[in-house]
């Protein structure tokens, strides 16, 4: 049977997916007595058409590659990582250790203490499942949902512990000092004698991090052995097995790789942004994650460009709910769309769509 | 602690595990047919908000009920299109499901209503009452009532239709799943989907049969915390139920009767929760039980590989570690002094407890063989 060339399955999948999810929304926000054009009209003034709008939306992207990525590399192992919040958390831990305890002279610095911080935290916690699935064969999308309740529980206990300032009401660690606060895009346009740009946005240098973390990934999954190895036992464990790959090594790093970007997500949220550790910090972005990886087809590429159009979408979504009646949570049902039909009803985009595409394409 | 205390605990408890119970025998069906689901949260949250929703609009929960079932019906029949017809990933069509009521309940509600992803409070015809069996004492009087008069009027009487329900449910679903061809059937379709396509049984139908149940199930779980233990619907107020059940299911092994164990041990420690701010040990205690997991860890890897020597050495460390702090942070003030456990803790029991049973170290839970495996018939 004729198939679709690989470049139209791997773009077109996820524009029509993403068409449908648009189409069903914007039915939903009709339903819901709004306009849908206008709708799109405000989320794009309020995001793309003015510095700041870019500002929250490439903040929310920094966050949305992390995890991307990492679902990404569990995914080229089979694996999948829905653990991202926890790890996300655990890693925000890491973070504000780094950030409290070790006295950084400056922030370029303490911006790669607290990367590895991050990075290690994360990779723990989700070594753990890892090494449950690995050593023990238990479901690893089980015991990472668990391991996000209990994440939240550990966190939970440290803010009202051990690392709430005394006197302190609030359940967040102490402001973190002056020498580890990272520079925003604010910041840097002053710097380059830009004044007035980005007012206030709390996107930071943490984003080229994030830009850096796409380029490693995909030197990892594409150019290195180890990535090979990956890509060998997410196709198949048998054949891997027998090429010699062993899968409980590859279980453990590609998800010790994954947890570990999960973590350092909470560069950009806790060091770039609330300058403090605060609870619930992750808003969703572990998960968010799945549906970046899904629609960028795991590909690190393809993830930077579906973080964007999530960022643009939640700065989008905070500009709806602050002028029409639509609340924020209609981001996450483009979300939930977006997922079900790039992850599970895939089969039914691509179905039509390689019918449509052959008989177009044989003229 | 007195015995009218325990009563209580005990009665909450029987509350709490209500709908956990209603949705992990949901789970149950769904995954004995070879069906993942992580969607059930979704699915409560639906039900919850629809039948919240028209409880109060109608004053009828009976209506409520029904439209609590639909809409978690509805959210099972995308699961099965997804993961039976269209041979999707289940996993991902579970986890779009949970997005999906998420956000639609709160975009709706906020339409309908307009207060912030809530539904107004319901009134004495739109909720499940309580029902006092003939006789009970009420809560005024309990103190002097007998010891048996007590678990007759506190935990047995006084509770809404639906917790006697999802107990009948435990005794119903075991029926169903080991003494009807149906559940035979079920259960084989979950185990070797082939063999049950070979006897000309359609395995499309007995998944889709199994994802159905799971929606009426979880509909009435959804429909109990809106009109029966809450009065409205608030935004996310299932607040992990669906994945505490799920962590219900695999402790109590794919097994109906150990579900109502697991549950009601699950329930027992909300209750205990909800009752108790401090939960106070003595200090020598604590740091021994930690002891004694950290001793049985290391015997355990002790002729173990590499990899788990490095996992649960490490594991063990840090309880020696706890242990090794509570003593040294008492050390002044005497070994018996008494300990708050974290409120944390206890709430993060049933995820820990389901780790450990995962991970087979107490009882192997071995999954449905083919579940989350979508079948393809051979042509």
């Amino acid at each position: 049977m004729d198939v679709m060339p690989k470049w139209a399955d791997v773009v077109l999948v996820p524009i029509v997916s993403l068409v449908l999810a648009a189409f069903l929304s914007a039915l939903l926000i009709l339903a819901i007595g709004e306009s849908p054009s206008e709708a799109l009209k405000l989320m794009v003034e309020g995001t793309l058409m003015r510095s700041a709008g870019w500002g929250y939306m490439l903040y929310y992207t920094t966050n949305f590659i992390f995890t991307g990525l990492a679902v990404s590399v569990a995914f080229h192992a089979a694996l999948f990582n829905i653990g991202g919040e926890g790890q996300a958390m655990i890693g925000g831990l890491g973070v504000a250790l780094v950030c409290l305890f070790i006295p950084w002279p400056h922030w370029s610095l303490a911006i790669i203490g607290a990367s590895f911080g991050a990075a290690i935290f994360g990779m723990i916690w989700a070594g753990l499942p890892a090494y449950l699935q690995a050593k023990r064969g238990s479901h690893i999308v089980i015991t990472t949902i668990m391991f996000n309740f209990i994440a939240a529980g550990v966190l939970n206990f440290f803010l009202v512990g051990a690392l709430k300032p005394k006197g302190s009401m609030d359940p967040a660690t102490a402001n973190f000092p002056t020498s580890t606060h990272l520079p925003t895009f604010e910041d840097m346009a002053q710097i380059l004698g830009i004044e007035k740009m980005f007012r206030s946005a709390p996107a930071n240098v943490s984003f080229f991090i994030a830009l850096l973390a796409c380029v490693a990934v995909w030197y990892l999954i594409w150019r290195t052995p180890l990535g090979y190895e990956i890509r060998a036992l997410g196709k198949s464990g048998p054949a891997a097995r027998y090429a010699g790959v062993g899968s409980v090594k590859i279980i453990m790093i590609a998800m010790m790789i994954s947890g570990a970007l999960c973590g350092m997500m909470a560069i950009n949220t806790t060091q770039g942004e609330s300058e403090r550790l605060i609870l619930n910090f992750t808003e969703g972005a572990g998960f968010i994650g799945i549906a970046v990886a899904l629609m960028g087809r795991s590909h690190p590429l393809g993830v930077l460009l579906a973080a964007l159009l999530f960022g643009f979408l939640y700065q989008g979504g905070a500009e709806l709910a602050l002028w029409t009646k639509i609340p924020r949570e209609m981001i996450i049902v483009i979300q939930a769309l977006v997922i079900l039909f790039t992850g599970a009803l895939t089969l039914m985009v691509r179905a039509p769509l390689e019918r449509l595409f052959l008989a177009v394409w044989k003229g | 602690m007195d015995f009218l205390t325990l009563i209580q605990v005990l009665d909450s408890t029987l509350r709490l595990a209500t709908p956990l119970l209603l949705v992990c025998l949901a789970g149950l069906f769904s995954e004995r047919a070879g069906i993942f689901d992580i969607g059930l949260e979704g699915k409560i949250l639906a039900a919850a908000f629809l039948s919240a929703s028209l409880a109060f609009v109608t004053g009828s929960v009976w209506i409520g009920l029904l439209a609590g079932i639909g809409a978690s019906v509805a959210m099972s029949a995308i699961h099965g299109l997804a993961s039976i017809t269209l041979r999707g990933d289940q996993i991902i069509s579970g986890v779009a499901i949970n997005f999906l009521a998420a956000g639609l309940t709160v975009v709706v509600s906020q339409a309908w209503f307009g207060q912030g992803g809530r539904t107004p409070p319901l009134k004495s015809g739109g909720r499940f009452e309580p029902i006092n069996f003939p006789g009970a004492v009420p809560s005024k009087e309990m103190a002097d009532a007998g010891p048996i008069m007590q678990i007759y009027s506190e935990l047995l009487s006084g509770h809404s239709l639906l917790v006697y329900v999802a107990l009948l449910t435990v005794p119903l679903s075991w029926f169903i799943l080991y003494k009807t061809r149906f559940g035979l059937r079920l259960r084989a379709v979950g185990e070797n989907p082939a063999a049950v396509d070979t006897a000309g049984i359609s395995v499309v139908g007995m998944r889709y049969a199994a994802v159905i149940i799971c929606g009426v199930l979880c509909g009435i779980a959804g429909a109990y915390i809106s009109t029966a233990l809450q009065a409205n619907f608030t935004k996310d107020m299932s607040a992990g139920r669906g994945f505490i059940a799920l962590a219900a299911l695999i402790f109590a092994k794919w097994r109906p009767w150990y579900a109502l164990g697991a549950c009601l041990l699950f329930g027992f420690f909300f209750a205990v929760d909800n009752r108790f701010q401090n939960i106070l040990l003595p200090a020598w205690s604590l740091s021994a039980a930690l002891f004694i997991m950290t001793v049985g860890l290391v015997g355990y890897v002790w002729r173990k590989d590499l990899l788990d020597k490095f996992v649960l050495g490490g594991l063990a460390f840090g309880l020696a570690l706890i242990a090794f702090m509570i003593v040294a942070s008492v050390w002044d003030v005497g070994t018996s002094t008494q300990i708050k456990i974290p409120v944390v803790f206890i709430q993060s029991l049933p995820y820990i407890l389901t780790v450990v049973v995962l991970a087979g170290f107490v009882g192997k839970a071995i999954p449905p063989r083919s579940g989350g495996v979508p079948y393809v018939k051979e042509k």
